[in-house]
Protein backbone atom coordinates (compact mmCIF):
# COMPACT_ATOMS: atom_id res chain seq x y z
CA UNK A 1 0.00 0.00 0.00
CA UNK A 2 1.83 3.18 -1.12
CA UNK A 3 0.35 6.09 0.29
CA UNK A 4 0.06 9.92 -0.38
CA UNK A 5 -0.36 12.90 2.06
CA UNK A 6 -1.60 15.87 1.04
CA UNK A 7 -0.40 18.12 4.01
CA UNK A 8 -0.89 22.14 4.44
CA UNK A 9 1.23 24.60 6.83
CA UNK A 10 -1.54 27.00 8.49
CA UNK A 11 -0.98 29.19 11.47
CA UNK A 12 -1.43 27.88 14.74
CA UNK A 13 -5.31 27.74 15.89
CA UNK A 14 -4.09 30.48 19.15
CA UNK A 15 -2.86 33.11 16.77
CA UNK A 16 -4.51 36.07 17.51
CA UNK A 17 -5.21 37.60 13.22
CA UNK A 18 -4.07 41.11 12.54
CA UNK A 19 -5.18 42.33 8.70
CA UNK A 20 -2.18 44.08 6.51
CA UNK A 21 -2.99 47.28 6.14
CA UNK A 22 -4.88 47.50 3.07
CA UNK A 23 -6.84 44.72 4.18
CA UNK A 24 -6.13 41.93 1.66
CA UNK A 25 -4.33 39.42 3.60
CA UNK A 26 -3.71 38.68 7.17
CA UNK A 27 -0.02 40.20 8.52
CA UNK A 28 2.26 36.81 9.02
CA UNK A 29 4.38 38.19 10.64
CA UNK A 30 5.33 36.57 13.96
CA UNK A 31 2.96 33.40 13.29
CA UNK A 32 3.51 30.47 14.81
CA UNK A 33 3.00 28.01 11.86
CA UNK A 34 2.30 24.55 12.25
CA UNK A 35 0.71 21.62 10.15
CA UNK A 36 -2.97 21.78 9.77
CA UNK A 37 -4.50 19.97 12.27
CA UNK A 38 -6.71 17.61 10.02
CA UNK A 39 -3.88 16.86 8.30
CA UNK A 40 -2.22 15.55 11.35
CA UNK A 41 -4.50 12.59 11.33
CA UNK A 42 -4.18 11.76 7.57
CA UNK A 43 -0.30 11.41 8.24
CA UNK A 44 -0.84 9.18 11.33
CA UNK A 45 -3.86 6.91 9.37
CA UNK A 46 -0.96 6.76 6.62
CA UNK A 47 1.51 5.57 9.20
CA UNK A 48 -0.90 2.81 10.53
CA UNK A 49 -1.64 1.71 7.13
CA UNK A 50 1.78 1.49 6.39
CA UNK A 51 3.22 -0.43 9.59
CA UNK A 52 0.13 -2.96 9.09
CA UNK A 53 0.29 -3.36 4.98
CA UNK A 54 3.86 -1.88 4.45
CA UNK A 55 4.57 0.29 1.57
CA UNK A 56 5.77 4.05 1.35
CA UNK A 57 4.20 6.99 2.73
CA UNK A 58 5.19 10.09 0.31
CA UNK A 59 3.83 13.83 2.42
CA UNK A 60 3.26 16.24 -0.59
CA UNK A 61 2.66 20.01 0.35
CA UNK A 62 1.94 23.17 -1.58
CA UNK A 63 3.42 26.07 -0.43
CA UNK A 64 6.13 28.34 0.40
CA UNK A 65 9.43 27.48 1.27
CA UNK A 66 8.71 27.86 5.00
CA UNK A 67 6.52 24.61 4.28
CA UNK A 68 9.16 22.49 4.76
CA UNK A 69 8.89 22.89 8.74
CA UNK A 70 5.54 21.25 8.38
CA UNK A 71 6.44 18.87 6.02
CA UNK A 72 9.49 17.77 8.61
CA UNK A 73 7.09 17.15 11.28
CA UNK A 74 5.61 14.14 9.06
CA UNK A 75 8.90 12.82 8.30
CA UNK A 76 9.76 12.82 11.97
CA UNK A 77 6.59 10.85 12.53
CA UNK A 78 7.66 8.41 9.90
CA UNK A 79 6.79 9.62 6.84
CA UNK A 80 9.28 8.40 3.96
CA UNK A 81 9.14 10.91 1.47
CA UNK A 82 8.34 14.53 0.70
CA UNK A 83 7.73 16.52 -2.28
CA UNK A 84 7.60 20.49 -1.83
CA UNK A 85 5.47 22.23 -4.38
CA UNK A 86 6.76 25.52 -5.07
CA UNK A 87 6.75 28.09 -7.16
CA UNK A 88 6.49 31.87 -7.30
CA UNK A 89 3.63 31.27 -9.78
CA UNK A 90 1.51 29.22 -7.36
CA UNK A 91 1.28 31.82 -5.28
CA UNK A 92 -2.33 32.72 -4.37
CA UNK A 93 -3.57 29.98 -5.06
CA UNK A 94 -7.28 28.94 -4.60
CA UNK A 95 -8.83 25.18 -3.86
CA UNK A 96 -9.43 24.85 -7.67
CA UNK A 97 -5.86 25.45 -8.81
CA UNK A 98 -4.11 23.67 -5.15
CA UNK A 99 -6.01 21.06 -6.32
CA UNK A 100 -4.39 21.16 -9.91
CA UNK A 101 -1.25 21.13 -9.03
CA UNK A 102 -1.43 18.62 -6.26
CA UNK A 103 -2.91 16.28 -8.56
CA UNK A 104 0.08 16.93 -11.16
CA UNK A 105 2.75 15.96 -9.02
CA UNK A 106 0.14 12.80 -7.67
CA UNK A 107 -0.02 11.84 -10.97
CA UNK A 108 3.97 11.58 -10.91
CA UNK A 109 4.22 8.85 -7.97
CA UNK A 110 2.73 5.32 -7.39
CA UNK A 111 -0.10 5.51 -4.90
CA UNK A 112 -3.20 2.89 -3.50
CA UNK A 113 -4.14 5.69 -1.15
CA UNK A 114 -4.46 9.48 -0.85
CA UNK A 115 -5.37 10.78 2.33
CA UNK A 116 -5.96 14.76 3.56
CA UNK A 117 -7.07 16.99 6.30
CA UNK A 118 -11.25 17.34 5.61
CA UNK A 119 -10.08 20.91 5.47
CA UNK A 120 -7.36 23.92 6.28
CA UNK A 121 -8.04 25.44 8.77
CA UNK A 122 -6.93 28.82 7.41
CA UNK A 123 -8.94 29.57 4.66
CA UNK A 124 -11.52 27.04 5.42
CA UNK A 125 -12.27 26.45 2.38
CA UNK A 126 -12.60 21.83 2.56
CA UNK A 127 -12.39 21.69 -1.19
CA UNK A 128 -9.16 20.38 -2.27
CA UNK A 129 -9.70 16.71 -1.52
CA UNK A 130 -12.46 16.70 -4.02
CA UNK A 131 -10.46 18.54 -6.61
CA UNK A 132 -7.78 15.99 -6.58
CA UNK A 133 -10.34 13.11 -6.82
CA UNK A 134 -12.06 14.94 -9.85
CA UNK A 135 -8.75 15.60 -11.71
CA UNK A 136 -7.57 12.24 -11.19
CA UNK A 137 -10.58 10.73 -11.93
CA UNK A 138 -11.06 9.08 -8.29
CA UNK A 139 -13.84 8.98 -5.77
CA UNK A 140 -13.30 10.18 -2.89
CA UNK A 141 -15.15 10.06 0.96
CA UNK A 142 -15.04 13.05 2.97
CA UNK A 143 -15.43 13.90 6.91
CA UNK A 144 -13.60 10.53 7.69
CA UNK A 145 -13.74 9.10 11.04
CA UNK A 146 -12.92 5.47 10.30
CA UNK A 147 -11.15 3.85 7.51
CA UNK A 148 -10.67 -0.40 6.89
CA UNK A 149 -9.22 -1.08 4.08
CA UNK A 150 -9.04 -4.59 2.14
CA UNK A 151 -6.05 -4.43 -0.24
CA UNK A 152 -7.03 -7.88 -1.55
CA UNK A 153 -10.27 -6.63 -3.06
CA UNK A 154 -8.61 -2.95 -3.58
CA UNK A 155 -11.46 -2.06 -1.90
CA UNK A 156 -12.25 0.11 1.30
CA UNK A 157 -14.76 0.31 3.81
CA UNK A 158 -14.89 4.19 5.12
CA UNK A 159 -17.22 5.85 7.78
CA UNK A 160 -17.88 9.20 7.35
CA UNK A 161 -19.53 11.85 9.62
CA UNK A 162 -22.49 13.26 8.64
CA UNK A 163 -25.19 15.19 10.79
CA UNK A 164 -26.47 15.07 14.07
CA UNK A 165 -24.22 12.46 15.33
CA UNK A 166 -25.29 10.46 11.96
CA UNK A 167 -22.55 8.38 10.53
CA UNK A 168 -22.27 6.92 6.95
CA UNK A 169 -20.71 3.80 6.45
CA UNK A 170 -19.52 3.54 2.43
CA UNK A 171 -18.15 0.98 0.29
CA UNK A 172 -15.12 2.45 -2.65
CA UNK A 173 -12.78 0.80 -4.60
CA UNK A 174 -8.88 2.05 -4.35
CA UNK A 175 -7.48 3.58 -5.57
CA UNK A 176 -9.51 6.76 -3.71
CA UNK A 177 -9.31 10.32 -1.60
CA UNK A 178 -10.14 10.20 2.20
CA UNK A 179 -10.30 13.81 3.90
CA UNK A 180 -9.57 13.23 7.58
CA UNK A 181 -11.56 13.88 10.36
CA UNK A 182 -10.19 14.16 13.98
CA UNK A 183 -12.14 11.23 15.40
CA UNK A 184 -10.05 9.03 13.24
CA UNK A 185 -7.38 8.45 15.64
CA UNK A 186 -5.02 9.86 17.31
CA UNK A 187 -2.42 11.37 16.23
CA UNK A 188 1.85 10.35 17.32
CA UNK A 189 3.91 12.54 18.61
CA UNK A 190 7.61 12.35 16.49
CA UNK A 191 10.17 10.54 18.52
CA UNK A 192 13.42 12.39 19.15
CA UNK A 193 15.35 9.97 16.71
CA UNK A 194 12.63 10.32 14.28
CA UNK A 195 12.96 14.04 14.27
CA UNK A 196 16.80 13.90 13.94
CA UNK A 197 16.20 11.56 10.99
CA UNK A 198 13.53 13.61 9.90
CA UNK A 199 16.51 16.46 9.53
CA UNK A 200 18.04 14.98 6.95
CA UNK A 201 15.77 13.66 4.61
CA UNK A 202 15.95 14.92 1.64
CA UNK A 203 12.81 16.61 0.75
CA UNK A 204 11.82 17.20 -3.25
CA UNK A 205 10.93 20.36 -5.13
CA UNK A 206 8.95 20.73 -8.31
CA UNK A 207 7.91 23.54 -9.82
CA UNK A 208 5.58 24.67 -12.91
CA UNK A 209 8.21 23.29 -15.11
CA UNK A 210 8.70 19.90 -13.78
CA UNK A 211 4.87 19.38 -13.63
CA UNK A 212 4.23 20.69 -16.95
CA UNK A 213 1.79 23.43 -15.82
CA UNK A 214 0.89 26.55 -17.71
CA UNK A 215 1.31 29.56 -15.74
CA UNK A 216 -1.57 30.94 -16.61
CA UNK A 217 -3.64 28.06 -15.30
CA UNK A 218 -1.98 28.37 -11.40
CA UNK A 219 -2.21 30.70 -8.55
CA UNK A 220 -3.62 33.58 -8.50
CA UNK A 221 -4.58 33.77 -12.21
CA UNK A 222 -5.52 30.41 -12.62
CA UNK A 223 -7.86 30.38 -9.81
CA UNK A 224 -11.19 30.80 -9.94
CA UNK A 225 -12.45 32.17 -6.95
CA UNK A 226 -11.28 35.62 -6.50
CA UNK A 227 -10.39 36.51 -3.18
CA UNK A 228 -11.46 40.35 -2.51
CA UNK A 229 -11.21 42.36 0.93
CA UNK A 230 -10.19 41.01 4.22
CA UNK A 231 -12.41 42.03 7.12
CA UNK A 232 -12.46 41.59 11.25
CA UNK A 233 -16.18 40.56 12.37
CA UNK A 234 -17.52 42.99 14.40
CA UNK A 235 -16.47 42.57 18.08
CA UNK A 236 -19.10 41.18 20.49
CA UNK A 237 -19.17 43.63 23.59
CA UNK A 238 -19.56 42.55 27.38
CA UNK A 239 -23.33 42.18 28.22
CA UNK A 240 -24.57 42.23 31.77
CA UNK A 241 -23.04 40.24 34.32
CA UNK A 242 -26.51 39.45 36.30
CA UNK A 243 -26.01 39.31 40.08
CA UNK A 244 -28.04 37.99 43.19
CA UNK A 245 -28.43 34.47 44.14
CA UNK A 246 -28.37 31.77 42.02
CA UNK A 247 -32.01 31.38 41.79
CA UNK A 248 -33.36 35.00 41.24
CA UNK A 249 -30.32 35.66 38.85
CA UNK A 250 -31.78 32.42 36.64
CA UNK A 251 -35.11 33.71 36.73
CA UNK A 252 -33.93 37.34 35.83
CA UNK A 253 -32.03 35.58 33.14
CA UNK A 254 -35.07 33.75 32.00
CA UNK A 255 -37.05 36.86 31.72
CA UNK A 256 -34.41 38.23 30.02
CA UNK A 257 -34.33 35.96 27.17
CA UNK A 258 -38.15 36.29 26.77
CA UNK A 259 -38.55 40.29 27.01
CA UNK A 260 -35.06 41.19 25.70
CA UNK A 261 -33.73 38.48 23.01
CA UNK A 262 -37.49 37.35 22.77
CA UNK A 263 -36.35 33.60 22.48
CA UNK A 264 -38.71 32.50 24.94
CA UNK B 1 -32.48 31.99 -20.04
CA UNK B 2 -29.64 31.21 -17.91
CA UNK B 3 -31.05 30.89 -14.29
CA UNK B 4 -30.31 30.60 -10.42
CA UNK B 5 -30.56 27.39 -9.47
CA UNK B 6 -30.36 25.92 -5.83
CA UNK B 7 -29.80 22.63 -4.21
CA UNK B 8 -33.04 21.46 -2.59
CA UNK B 9 -32.27 19.19 0.33
CA UNK B 10 -34.70 16.70 1.60
CA UNK B 11 -34.44 14.12 4.17
CA UNK B 12 -37.08 11.30 5.42
CA UNK B 13 -39.67 12.94 3.05
CA UNK B 14 -39.33 16.64 4.17
CA UNK B 15 -37.41 19.11 2.75
CA UNK B 16 -34.42 20.72 4.99
CA UNK B 17 -34.93 24.58 5.88
CA UNK B 18 -31.88 25.20 4.21
CA UNK B 19 -33.57 24.93 1.01
CA UNK B 20 -36.75 27.29 1.74
CA UNK B 21 -33.67 29.49 2.85
CA UNK B 22 -31.98 29.07 -0.20
CA UNK B 23 -35.34 29.67 -2.07
CA UNK B 24 -35.61 33.00 -0.31
CA UNK B 25 -32.14 33.94 -0.71
CA UNK B 26 -33.04 32.99 -4.65
CA UNK B 27 -36.10 35.41 -5.07
CA UNK B 28 -34.03 38.53 -4.07
CA UNK B 29 -31.34 37.64 -6.18
CA UNK B 30 -33.83 37.04 -8.90
CA UNK B 31 -35.41 40.37 -8.35
CA UNK B 32 -31.99 42.27 -9.29
CA UNK B 33 -31.18 40.20 -12.23
CA UNK B 34 -34.78 38.89 -13.43
CA UNK B 35 -33.57 34.82 -14.56
CA UNK B 36 -35.84 32.24 -13.43
CA UNK B 37 -35.14 30.95 -10.27
CA UNK B 38 -34.99 26.81 -10.73
CA UNK B 39 -34.79 24.00 -7.97
CA UNK B 40 -32.83 20.80 -8.20
CA UNK B 41 -34.07 18.05 -6.84
CA UNK B 42 -32.92 14.46 -7.02
CA UNK B 43 -34.43 11.37 -5.39
CA UNK B 44 -36.58 8.79 -6.86
CA UNK B 45 -40.91 8.57 -6.18
CA UNK B 46 -41.03 12.50 -5.06
CA UNK B 47 -42.86 14.45 -7.08
CA UNK B 48 -45.05 15.27 -4.19
CA UNK B 49 -41.35 17.20 -2.81
CA UNK B 50 -41.37 18.55 -6.17
CA UNK B 51 -44.52 20.38 -6.48
CA UNK B 52 -43.96 21.94 -2.92
CA UNK B 53 -41.05 23.99 -4.13
CA UNK B 54 -43.48 26.67 -6.44
CA UNK B 55 -45.06 28.58 -3.24
CA UNK B 56 -41.50 29.09 -2.09
CA UNK B 57 -40.48 31.04 -4.84
CA UNK B 58 -39.29 28.37 -7.36
CA UNK B 59 -40.16 29.00 -11.25
CA UNK B 60 -39.05 25.09 -12.13
CA UNK B 61 -38.01 22.73 -10.63
CA UNK B 62 -35.45 19.95 -12.11
CA UNK B 63 -36.28 16.57 -10.86
CA UNK B 64 -33.50 14.15 -11.57
CA UNK B 65 -35.36 10.52 -10.72
CA UNK B 66 -33.57 7.65 -10.34
CA UNK B 67 -33.41 4.93 -7.86
CA UNK B 68 -30.06 5.27 -7.06
CA UNK B 69 -30.80 8.90 -5.69
CA UNK B 70 -32.65 7.36 -2.79
CA UNK B 71 -29.27 7.73 -0.95
CA UNK B 72 -26.94 10.22 -1.58
CA UNK B 73 -23.39 9.75 -2.69
CA UNK B 74 -21.13 12.43 -4.03
CA UNK B 75 -20.64 10.41 -7.10
CA UNK B 76 -23.56 9.92 -8.55
CA UNK B 77 -25.06 13.45 -7.61
CA UNK B 78 -22.05 14.93 -9.56
CA UNK B 79 -22.76 13.09 -12.84
CA UNK B 80 -26.68 13.96 -12.91
CA UNK B 81 -26.12 17.84 -11.61
CA UNK B 82 -23.02 18.50 -13.96
CA UNK B 83 -25.02 17.07 -16.92
CA UNK B 84 -28.02 18.79 -15.92
CA UNK B 85 -25.97 21.73 -15.90
CA UNK B 86 -23.71 21.60 -18.72
CA UNK B 87 -27.23 21.80 -21.05
CA UNK B 88 -28.75 24.30 -19.25
CA UNK B 89 -26.30 26.80 -18.39
CA UNK B 90 -27.28 28.48 -15.36
CA UNK B 91 -25.18 31.91 -13.91
CA UNK B 92 -25.41 30.52 -10.76
CA UNK B 93 -25.95 27.36 -8.52
CA UNK B 94 -26.37 27.24 -4.80
CA UNK B 95 -26.57 24.55 -2.26
CA UNK B 96 -26.66 24.73 1.52
CA UNK B 97 -23.32 24.33 3.80
CA UNK B 98 -24.64 21.01 5.30
CA UNK B 99 -22.80 18.09 5.35
CA UNK B 100 -24.44 17.09 1.85
CA UNK B 101 -23.65 20.51 0.20
CA UNK B 102 -20.26 20.66 1.23
CA UNK B 103 -19.32 17.07 0.02
CA UNK B 104 -20.88 17.14 -2.91
CA UNK B 105 -20.16 21.18 -4.52
CA UNK B 106 -16.33 21.08 -4.67
CA UNK B 107 -16.05 18.20 -6.56
CA UNK B 108 -19.49 19.65 -8.74
CA UNK B 109 -17.34 23.06 -9.49
CA UNK B 110 -14.08 21.02 -10.17
CA UNK B 111 -15.59 18.87 -12.86
CA UNK B 112 -17.08 22.00 -14.34
CA UNK B 113 -13.71 24.17 -14.17
CA UNK B 114 -15.41 26.90 -11.74
CA UNK B 115 -15.07 28.35 -8.45
CA UNK B 116 -17.08 27.71 -4.97
CA UNK B 117 -17.44 30.04 -2.38
CA UNK B 118 -18.03 27.52 0.88
CA UNK B 119 -19.85 28.33 3.72
CA UNK B 120 -21.28 31.56 2.75
CA UNK B 121 -22.82 34.47 5.07
CA UNK B 122 -23.89 36.39 2.41
CA UNK B 123 -24.32 36.48 -0.92
CA UNK B 124 -25.84 39.15 -2.90
CA UNK B 125 -25.35 40.48 -6.64
CA UNK B 126 -23.87 43.30 -8.06
CA UNK B 127 -24.18 43.63 -12.17
CA UNK B 128 -24.69 39.72 -12.43
CA UNK B 129 -21.90 38.83 -10.45
CA UNK B 130 -22.29 37.34 -7.26
CA UNK B 131 -20.61 38.97 -3.93
CA UNK B 132 -20.21 36.65 -1.37
CA UNK B 133 -18.67 37.03 1.98
CA UNK B 134 -17.22 34.10 3.91
CA UNK B 135 -15.91 33.43 7.01
CA UNK B 136 -12.04 32.42 7.24
CA UNK B 137 -9.59 31.21 10.05
CA UNK B 138 -12.70 30.01 11.64
CA UNK B 139 -14.72 33.12 11.64
CA UNK B 140 -11.72 35.62 12.58
CA UNK B 141 -11.53 36.86 9.41
CA UNK B 142 -14.03 37.55 6.65
CA UNK B 143 -13.45 37.24 2.98
CA UNK B 144 -15.27 38.84 0.13
CA UNK B 145 -15.15 36.76 -3.06
CA UNK B 146 -16.49 36.98 -6.49
CA UNK B 147 -16.35 33.77 -9.71
CA UNK B 148 -15.48 36.35 -12.07
CA UNK B 149 -14.43 34.27 -15.34
CA UNK B 150 -16.23 31.28 -15.07
CA UNK B 151 -19.91 29.76 -15.00
CA UNK B 152 -21.73 28.64 -13.14
CA UNK B 153 -21.09 30.88 -9.87
CA UNK B 154 -20.88 28.83 -6.95
CA UNK B 155 -21.88 29.04 -3.53
CA UNK B 156 -22.67 27.24 -0.10
CA UNK B 157 -24.89 29.33 2.03
CA UNK B 158 -24.39 28.77 5.99
CA UNK B 159 -28.21 27.28 7.34
CA UNK B 160 -30.14 29.83 10.25
CA UNK B 161 -29.21 32.87 8.18
CA UNK B 162 -31.41 33.49 5.64
CA UNK B 163 -35.14 34.34 6.47
CA UNK B 164 -37.72 32.51 5.11
CA UNK B 165 -40.06 34.65 3.10
CA UNK B 166 -43.50 34.43 3.39
CA UNK B 167 -44.86 31.52 0.65
CA UNK B 168 -47.64 32.31 -2.03
CA UNK B 169 -49.84 29.44 -1.59
CA UNK B 170 -51.01 29.86 -5.40
CA UNK B 171 -47.89 30.12 -7.11
CA UNK B 172 -46.89 26.91 -9.18
CA UNK B 173 -43.74 25.60 -10.16
CA UNK B 174 -43.02 23.32 -13.70
CA UNK B 175 -41.84 20.40 -12.73
CA UNK B 176 -39.53 18.75 -15.55
CA UNK B 177 -38.68 15.64 -14.94
CA UNK B 178 -35.67 13.57 -16.56
CA UNK B 179 -34.19 10.06 -15.61
CA UNK B 180 -30.53 10.51 -15.59
CA UNK B 181 -28.80 6.67 -17.24
CA UNK B 182 -27.12 5.83 -13.81
CA UNK B 183 -26.89 2.44 -12.22
CA UNK B 184 -25.65 1.44 -8.70
CA UNK B 185 -23.66 -1.23 -10.43
CA UNK B 186 -20.83 1.42 -12.18
CA UNK B 187 -20.36 3.68 -9.29
CA UNK B 188 -17.08 2.99 -7.48
CA UNK B 189 -18.62 4.19 -4.53
CA UNK B 190 -21.53 2.67 -2.17
CA UNK B 191 -23.52 3.38 0.38
CA UNK B 192 -23.63 0.73 3.10
CA UNK B 193 -24.95 1.63 6.12
CA UNK B 194 -26.34 4.70 7.84
CA UNK B 195 -25.24 3.80 12.19
CA UNK B 196 -27.67 6.84 13.65
CA UNK B 197 -26.46 8.88 16.18
CA UNK B 198 -27.54 8.64 19.66
CA UNK B 199 -29.38 11.95 20.04
CA UNK B 200 -32.56 12.82 18.07
CA UNK B 201 -31.70 16.36 17.95
CA UNK B 202 -30.85 18.46 15.19
CA UNK B 203 -27.19 19.25 14.13
CA UNK B 204 -25.55 21.81 15.67
CA UNK B 205 -24.84 23.73 12.69
CA UNK B 206 -28.57 24.23 12.12
CA UNK B 207 -30.05 24.04 15.64
CA UNK B 208 -31.60 27.65 16.95
CA UNK B 209 -30.41 27.31 20.14
CA UNK B 210 -27.61 25.13 21.64
CA UNK B 211 -26.76 24.79 25.06
CA UNK B 212 -22.96 23.80 25.44
CA UNK B 213 -20.50 22.57 27.99
CA UNK B 214 -16.84 22.93 28.57
CA UNK B 215 -14.04 21.21 30.63
CA UNK B 216 -16.15 22.37 34.08
CA UNK B 217 -18.41 19.59 33.02
CA UNK B 218 -16.53 17.47 34.96
CA UNK B 219 -17.68 14.05 33.81
CA UNK B 220 -19.54 12.79 30.80
CA UNK B 221 -22.68 12.01 32.69
CA UNK B 222 -23.11 15.95 33.62
CA UNK B 223 -24.09 16.46 30.00
CA UNK B 224 -27.77 15.54 31.02
CA UNK B 225 -28.70 18.14 32.56
CA UNK B 226 -27.72 20.17 29.55
CA UNK B 227 -29.79 18.07 27.55
CA UNK B 228 -32.82 18.73 29.82
CA UNK B 229 -32.07 22.59 29.45
CA UNK B 230 -32.11 21.92 25.57
CA UNK B 231 -35.25 20.27 26.06
CA UNK B 232 -36.81 22.22 27.99
CA UNK B 233 -36.89 25.21 25.02
CA UNK B 234 -38.27 22.85 22.67
CA UNK B 235 -37.74 22.34 18.88
CA UNK B 236 -34.87 23.49 17.24
CA UNK B 237 -32.26 22.53 20.11
CA UNK B 238 -29.13 20.83 20.07
CA UNK B 239 -26.28 20.03 22.43
CA UNK B 240 -22.78 21.46 22.07
CA UNK B 241 -19.08 21.12 23.99
CA UNK B 242 -15.89 22.91 24.04
CA UNK B 243 -12.65 21.27 22.43
CA UNK B 244 -11.58 20.95 26.08
CA UNK B 245 -14.59 18.69 27.05
CA UNK B 246 -13.94 16.63 23.56
CA UNK B 247 -10.32 16.13 24.41
CA UNK B 248 -10.78 14.94 28.14
CA UNK B 249 -13.20 12.55 26.82
CA UNK B 250 -16.74 14.08 28.01
CA UNK B 251 -18.20 14.58 24.87
CA UNK B 252 -18.07 13.11 21.75
CA UNK B 253 -16.06 14.64 18.81
CA UNK B 254 -19.23 15.48 16.68
CA UNK B 255 -20.57 17.92 19.00
CA UNK B 256 -17.18 20.23 19.38
CA UNK B 257 -18.01 23.76 18.78
CA UNK B 258 -14.95 25.89 17.55
CA UNK B 259 -11.99 26.07 15.06
CA UNK B 260 -11.51 22.20 14.67
CA UNK B 261 -14.98 21.40 15.44
CA UNK B 262 -18.04 23.14 13.93
CA UNK B 263 -18.62 26.55 13.48
CA UNK B 264 -22.06 27.59 14.79
CA UNK B 265 -24.60 30.34 14.33
CA UNK B 266 -27.42 29.79 16.84
CA UNK B 267 -30.13 32.20 18.19
CA UNK B 268 -28.73 31.54 21.59
CA UNK B 269 -25.63 30.06 22.89
CA UNK B 270 -25.25 29.27 26.27
CA UNK B 271 -22.19 28.30 27.45
CA UNK B 272 -21.75 26.36 30.49
CA UNK B 273 -18.26 26.04 31.86
CA UNK B 274 -16.44 27.14 28.83
CA UNK B 275 -13.59 29.38 29.61
CA UNK B 276 -13.72 30.74 25.78
CA UNK B 277 -10.35 30.28 24.32
CA UNK B 278 -9.88 32.24 21.11
CA UNK B 279 -10.88 28.85 18.96
CA UNK B 280 -14.00 28.23 20.64
CA UNK B 281 -15.60 31.96 20.72
CA UNK B 282 -14.11 31.55 16.68
CA UNK B 283 -16.54 29.03 16.77
CA UNK B 284 -20.03 30.63 18.32
CA UNK B 285 -18.93 34.71 17.80
CA UNK B 286 -21.87 35.15 15.47
CA UNK B 287 -24.58 33.48 17.78
CA UNK B 288 -26.98 36.26 18.07
CA UNK B 289 -27.40 35.52 22.12
CA UNK B 290 -24.72 34.21 24.02
CA UNK B 291 -25.24 33.68 28.02
CA UNK B 292 -22.09 32.44 29.83
CA UNK B 293 -22.42 30.80 33.25
CA UNK B 294 -19.26 29.75 34.54
CA UNK B 295 -17.55 30.03 38.64
CA UNK B 296 -14.83 32.42 37.38
CA UNK B 297 -15.85 35.71 37.28
CA UNK B 298 -12.70 36.38 34.95
CA UNK B 299 -13.19 33.69 32.04
CA UNK B 300 -13.21 35.62 28.40
CA UNK B 301 -16.43 34.34 27.63
CA UNK B 302 -18.17 37.07 29.79
CA UNK B 303 -16.57 39.44 27.51
CA UNK B 304 -18.43 38.18 24.75
CA UNK B 305 -21.61 36.83 26.62
CA UNK B 306 -24.74 39.15 26.86
CA UNK B 307 -25.87 37.62 29.37
CA UNK B 308 -23.63 36.28 32.38
CA UNK B 309 -24.33 34.52 35.75
CA UNK B 310 -21.23 33.82 37.78
CA UNK B 311 -22.04 30.71 40.00
CA UNK B 312 -21.39 26.88 39.70
CA UNK B 313 -23.27 25.66 36.73
CA UNK B 314 -24.38 22.28 38.36
CA UNK B 315 -26.96 24.68 40.56
CA UNK B 316 -27.57 27.31 37.70
CA UNK B 317 -28.30 25.14 35.21
CA UNK B 318 -31.25 23.06 37.18
CA UNK B 319 -32.80 25.94 38.01
CA UNK B 320 -32.62 27.51 34.52
CA UNK B 321 -34.27 24.43 33.42
CA UNK B 322 -37.17 24.89 35.63
CA UNK B 323 -37.55 28.54 34.84
CA UNK B 324 -37.84 27.76 31.29
CA UNK B 325 -39.82 25.19 31.43
CA UNK B 326 -42.47 26.99 34.22
CA UNK B 327 -42.03 30.33 31.27
CA UNK B 328 -42.99 27.99 28.65
CA UNK B 329 -45.73 26.38 30.34
CA UNK B 330 -47.54 30.11 31.29
CA UNK B 331 -47.58 30.27 27.32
Amino acid sequence: MNIAVCIKQVPDTETKIVLNPDSTDIVTEGIKWVMNPYDEYAVEEALKIKEKYGGKVTILCLGPERSVEAIRTALAMGADDAILLNDPAFEGSDSYTTALVLSKALSQIEYDIILTGKQAVDLDCSQVYAGIAEFLNLPYVSIVVGLELFPDQKKALAKRETEGGEKELIEVSLPAVFACQKDLNTPRYASLPGIMKAKKKEIKKLGLAELCLNPEHVGAKGSKLKKGKYSLPPQRKAGIKIEGEIPEAAAKLVKLLREEAKII
Amino acid sequence: MPGIWILAEHKEGKFKKITFELLSLGKKLKSKSGEELCALLLGSGIENLANQLGPYGADKVYYLENEVYNSYLNESYTQGISELVKSQDPSILLAGATALGKDLFPRVATGLGTGLAMDCVSIDLDNNLLKMTRPIYAGKVLMEATIPQSKPQMATLRPNLVEILPVDSSKKAEVIKSKPNLKKEDLRTMLKEILKGESKKIDLTEAKIIVSGGRGMKDKENFRILEELADAFGEGTAVGASRAAVDSGLAPHDIQVGQTGKVVNPTLYIACGISGSIQHLAGMATSKYIVAINKDPEAPIFQKADYGIVGDLFQVVPILTQEVKKLKSEG
